[in-house]
């Protein structure tokens, strides 16, 4: 963790960059570094709008919280895009340019957020920015990245209705995240029945929107519960009679936050036993991250649908646990959204030798059909709309704070962050 | 809503339903006690007190990881060990914060107010820099999970009657001390009139010292409470300071009946509001009953006739 105390912009000490050079190694026998050289890229063509790109750097921005409230989720994220950072380093850089980082705090404030990403891009120069966890920093730093031409990329699994030129969307649109797992649960389950529940903010209230429609208009089921708690409540006693009264097949969750470890502690000690499914749990709010605090014992045998877990057996995967316990230490876990943000700097450096360029519009012109083979959750391509194909999974949370892959859709699945008949 | 169901069910329903609003009360009671001591008997506007409360959280945290490391056969029983720890722990951390800051502030509520909120942001970055910003996950003895089947459809969670038994313990406990011990008699005359009390031979600064650890410690203790039910993070205090807050001004400064009395009224409104509407509509009505209530009488439910 001292390294999040790093002085702006240095490169990692010589003592970590030893520890890296096993997994380094491990990784860049899968990646195939293409070993492109900075001289045959000249700084003064590759760069054209004067951003921090010399001959054998190139400067980015890595913008979370890592103080306040949202320290507990962007902890993770920061992390993983340190290692990206450190392997790409490792292995050649971009461009044959070395990546080096400006970190800034946006203390789960959102002018913060936006205050920093302007000094991010006016002040450092910053080629891009990998960045945000909620939906109101990344809304509050939008109008920043479009009035400087900046490009951020954004990990969160999100509610979507947003799509901007400035933006390569790395976590899972709310319909992508969505569907297949309602779709599933009433295929395999036979669920008929569902109760609706969530943090009382845009997200939930944006995903519990598209889940009732599509359970009712297109899977013809009855939702017979929906509704919403402050951020930050703690008491859930009085739903859990509710939920005994409706009597749903399955309650669909998105709670976060504090709120998520008192809701499925109550949920446990109201003998509400997620293991007979009866009422089935199924969430898209609770990653290995979370469970660490809600305490595996508590969430055993619920649903979690999203596009990555910490169990998944590829050799990817494999590869990406180990280096990130490494360099993170060994009681580490890795939920969804890191994965997502491991994948930021690593679209970004395809993108940037694609295009044979740093500049932006380079970039983003580029970017779209970007694919990563290599990536943990398996392959991914970015689409037109700056989402990811990527495919959806379901997993069922074990004791241990695991979850074990029960379903994963056979396709990608296509982003649709503006999906029609859902709105 | 009531369709399909028996009699027998809809009432074993509202029975838990009852239950839960009780395990509320008691919640309400359990946070709010230490604030009202604080707050009521010497003015003070303790905006720590979450982060107090969080302090026993962490320490039955510690508690937790010590027993399972040396001594897995007593596990069943550290709760009570990180209870009693965490009273000790909170209430002299309390002590010497209110011999460092909070004395020299006495005349100056507004800024304890500030003081007291500055002292909450550096203690939420201490825990975060001590035990990193993720929540940490405090293992519950086995018997205090799931729940008593009482009847064949009534069953009730055993942490909401474990925190049941807990703040009765305890409010029983502070009445006693309050109004049969020397220290409640040395505070209430404090309270009544601070030159006059000196003038008798009262040691008033003691008394305050051992006023504010002892409210400290009850939060601790409270903060042990709450792992069964809640998270433990850097900044999971902030839950429930704002319940916290309400339930004091509502019941009127200076008056433990009173806490008690608003803490009943407002978790059976929210409890009864969450069953019949949804939660966040629940939350508004009765923060505008509160309101209301509080527009008509300012000085909250109950006083204490105090000379100025």
């Amino acid at each position: 963790m001292n390294d999040d105390k790093a002085p702006l912009g240095s490169r990692f000490r010589p003592s970590r960059r030893s520890v890296l050079q096993g997994s380094a190694a491990l990784t860049a026998s899968l990646f195939a570094p293409k070993g492109l050289l900075a001289s045959d890229f000249p700084t003064d063509q590759v760069n054209t709008t004067g951003l921090a790109v010399t001959d054998d750097t190139v400067t980015i921005g890595i913008l979370h919280s890592i103080t306040g409230t949202m320290a507990i989720s962007e902890t993770g994220s920061v992390q993983a895009e340190k290692l990206a950072i450190a392997q790409i380093n490792a292995q050649g850089g971009i461009l044959g340019r070395q990546i080096e980082y400006i970190q800034e705090d946006g203390a789960s404030d959102w002018p913060t957020f936006a205050e920093k990403a302007r000094k991010l891009l006016v002040n450092d120069r910053v080629a891009s920015v990998m960045g945000c966890w909620t939906s109101a920093s990344r809304k509050a730093v939008l109008p920043v990245f479009e009035q400087h031409n900046g490009f951020l990329y954004y990990p969160t699994f999100y509610e979507g209705l947003e799509q901007s030129p400035n933006v390569i969307y790395t976590g899972q649109e709310a319909t992508q995240q969505i569907i297949a797992g309602l779709d599933w649960v009433a295929r395999e389950k036979g669920a008929e029945t569902f109760y609706l529940l969530g943090s009382d903010y845009i997200w939930p209230r944006t995903s519990n929107k598209i889940a009732r429609i599509h359970i009712e208009e297109f899977l013809g089921k009855e939702v017979v519960g929906e509704e919403y708690y402050p951020l930050g409540h703690t008491q859930f006693n009085s739903v859990m009679n509710k939920i005994r009264l409706r009597r749903p097949d399955v309650i669909y969750a998105i709670v976060v936050g504090g709120s998520n470890v008192a809701f499925y502690r109550q949920l446990k000690a109201a003998g509400i036993d997620m293991t007979e499914e009866s009422p089935l749990l199924l969430t898209i709010s609770v990653t290995e991250d979370e469970i660490r605090g809600i305490g595996g014992e508590n969430i055993v045998g619920a649903y979690a649908c999203m596009k990555y877990f910490q169990s998944l057996e590829n050799e990817n995967n494999l590869a990406f646990v180990q280096a990130f316990k490494e360099m993170w230490g060994e009681d580490m876990v890795i939920g969804d959204v890191t994965q997502a943000a491991y994948l930021g700097p690593w679209l970004y450096k395809f993108a940037v030798e694609q295009a044979g360029s740093f500049d932006v519009d380079q970039v983003r012109a580029a970017s779209p059909g970007i694919e990563f083979n290599e990536a943990p959750e398996g392959y991914v391509r970015i689409h037109e709309n700056h989402h990811l194909w990527s495919k959806t999974r379901v997993g069922r949370a074990r004791d241990d704070g695991q979850y074990d892959v029960v379903f994963e859709t056979e396709d990608l699945v296509e982003p649709d962050p503006f999906p029609e008949g859902y709105q | 809503m009531f369709d399909g169901f028996t009699m027998g069910e809809l009432g074993a329903i509202f029975a838990m339903q009852g239950f839960a609003g009780l395990i509320l009360f008691s919640v309400f009671v359990l946070m709010a006690l230490g604030l009202a001591i604080i707050f009521g008997q010497m003015g003070v506007i303790n905006m720590a007190h979450g982060e107090f409360l969080i302090l026993g959280a962490y320490v039955t945290y510690l508690c937790a990881q010590f027993f399972e490391a040396f001594l897995p056969n007593l596990y069943g029983i550290y709760f009570f060990v990180a209870m009693a720890l965490a009273f000790c722990v909170a209430g002299a951390f309390g002590m010497l914060v209110e011999w460092g800051l909070i004395r020299h502030l006495y005349r100056r509520p507004l800024d304890t107010l500030l003081a007291t909120w500055g002292l909450s942001l550096i203690l939420q970055q201490t825990y975060r820099s001590v035990f990193g910003a993720r929540e940490v996950g405090v293992t519950i003895p086995e018997w205090m999970l799931g729940s008593l089947q009482l009847t064949d459809l009534i069953e009730v969670p055993i942490n909401g009657i474990f925190v049941m038994t807990l703040t009765t313990v305890i409010a029983g406990l502070v009445a006693f001390m309050m109004f049969r011990s020397g220290w409640g008699r040395r505070v209430r005359a404090v309270v009544q009139d601070r030159t006059m009390a000196g003038a008798v031979g009262i040691n008033t600064e003691m008394t305050d010292r051992m006023t504010f650890g002892i409210g400290c410690g009850i939060a601790g203790v409270a903060g042990s409470a709450f792992t069964m039910i809640g998270s433990t993070g850097p900044t999971a205090g902030q839950l429930y300071i704002v319940d916290t807050f309400l339930v004091v001004v509502f019941g009127g400064a200076g008056s433990l009946f009173g806490t008690i009395a608003s803490a009943f009224t407002i978790s059976q409104a929210q409890s009864v509001l969450e069953f019949f509407l949804s939660g966040s509509m629940a939350k508004v009505l009765t923060l505008l009953t509160v309101v209301g209530i509080l527009m008509l009488r300012p000085q909250g439910l109950f006083t204490l006739k105090i000379r100025k």
